[in-house]
């Protein structure tokens, strides 16, 4: 028994339907941990994307050379890293803020990609023209530059928001109760792991399956011209 | 100077995560182009084959597929070692995304250039190995050289289905010391390093097949 459900391991079908309530609390952790990551993901890779553009060689060394490390190292590892080395230095997080940060981290590396390329795709002759027009360094991002990033980055960044749901399961490893974790547990007092495990694959399948479709339909209703936020 | 302590494991370890690492680029490069020209060039039963399996693989996450592989499997009495189902895994997982890149590059050769070798009176398989492949492989290179550094990245799970890999040392060395930020800044900067050398070997790769030299020059002439 678990969060108040009873599993019934009669057939396989009883027990999947008995064990479904379960894994569906399980999904809204899954979901919550992959929108907080995404969250971190999105302000942290601006953040590294501008920083990286930064006049001071220094900057922007540094900053690419922090990158590089988060995107080459496993996420695995940097979860426990941040798992069992903050609290040495006194800072105790709840393992769902630790497993949304190691997410953000990780992605934030992608991310900062993602708005780097949007930003150099604007052709050059624009940034000219906005200083020739005297528009300040706010007003040329605001009124030229992200207008027209915006749409150009939306399916990409789609594709990472899909990528991470699907690492979230990586979370269980430092007891996040999410839906692989919970699955797992079902297996470990029933002895039985064939159908929780094919019923996470299968809600796992279903889910990116929508939001591929999703993404498809929002690539498509995109305007190509820009989107102006004034 | 404790953590100098640790290197004799943990470099152990990295060789097992290198060793999996290998054998799931080289399994999976095979699955992903089996996928990959399946979808483009087989009939309609073989590339409906070939779609659901990249579907499968990519549309649920690698911890569950080892998961499943590994406990639920057994129960219905198939059962592997721990490492075939590590590399095994990893193979099919990779190889699935590995063939939206071999499909992606293939559909992207020009229409002009199936015309020429219909013209010249090629073969399907032949139009395939002197015209589409090479000039696709070209095109897949960096993609296949980020999709390596995400099997060196994903191969972390398999310390999860108890293989004594690069994470699973540094995991015992951290139960047995406490010493998290020695031993997982270690591990960090281990699979850092083996990150940039697979990068390297990827660009070799790279421009050696920039060159041409991976496919006979017979039929130029």
């Amino acid at each position: 028994m678990m969060y108040g459900f009873e599993w019934d391991t009669t057939t396989p079908l009883t027990y999947a339907s008995s064990i479904l309530p379960i894994i569906l609390i399980g999904l809204t952790v899954t979901l919550q941990a992959a929108a907080a990551g995404f969250a971190i993901a999105l302000v942290l890779g601006l953040v590294f994307a501008l920083l990286r553009r930064s006049r001071y060689a220094a900057v922007s060394w540094t900053t690419a050379v922090i990158v590089e490390f988060l995107r080459d190292t496993p996420l695995l590892v940097q979860l426990f890293f941040l798992y069992y080395v903050l609290p040495d230095y006194g800072i105790t997080l709840p393992a769902f803020l630790t497993g949304a940060i190691a997410l953000g981290l990780q992605y934030s590396a992608y991310t900062s990609e993602v708005y780097r390329g949007g930003i150099e795709a604007v052709p050059r002759g624009q940034w000219e023209a906005a200083t020739a027009l005297n528009l300040s360094r706010l007003q040329t991002y605001r009124d030229i530059v992200v207008p027209q990033i915006v749409p150009r980055i939306l399916p990409a960044m789609g594709n990472y928001l899909v990528a991470m749901i699907k690492e979230t399961p990586v979370l269980s490893v430092v007891t996040v109760l999410e839906m692989m974790g919970l699955a797992n547990m079902i297996g470990e007092r029933t002895f039985e792991y064939l159908v929780p495990l094919t019923l996470v694959g299968l809600i796992f399948l279903l889910l990116t399956l929508i939001c591929s479709a999703g993404l498809h339909r929002l690539q498509k209703a995109l305007p190509k011209a820009g989107i102006p936020l004034r | 100077m404790e953590w100098l302590s640790y290197l004799p494991a943990l470099s152990r370890g990295a060789l097992i995560t290198a060793g999996i690492t290998l054998s799931a680029i080289a399994i999976g490069a095979v699955a992903a182009f089996a996928a990959g020209i399946a979808r483009v060039e087989g009939g309609r039963a073989l590339s409906l084959v070939a779609l659901c399996y990249t579907e499968l693989f990519r549309g649920t996450s690698l911890l569950v597929q080892l998961f499943w592989f590994y406990y639920a499997l057994p129960l219905v009495g198939i059962s592997f070692e721990p490492v075939a189902t590590g590399i095994l895994v990893l193979s099919l997982h990779v190889g699935a995304y590995g063939s939206e890149i071999v499909r992606g590059a293939l559909q992207s050769v020009s229409v002009q250039q199936h015309e020429a070798a219909r013209a010249l009176n090629f073969g399907r398989a032949q139009t395939l190995i002197h015209i589409t492949l090479p000039q696709a492989l070209v095109e897949m290179m960096p993609a296949f050289g980020n999709l390596a550094i995400e099997t060196l990245k994903l191969s972390s799970l398999v310390s999860l289905i108890s293989i004594a890999d690069l994470t699973f040392r540094a995991q015992s060395i951290r139960n047995l010391t406490l010493d998290s930020a020695g031993v997982y800044s270690l591990t960090l900067v281990g699979y850092f390093a083996m990150s940039l050398v697979l990068m390297l070997i990827m660009r070799l790769i790279e421009r050696w097949v920039r060159r041409g030299a991976a496919f006979p020059r017979a039929a130029h002439s």
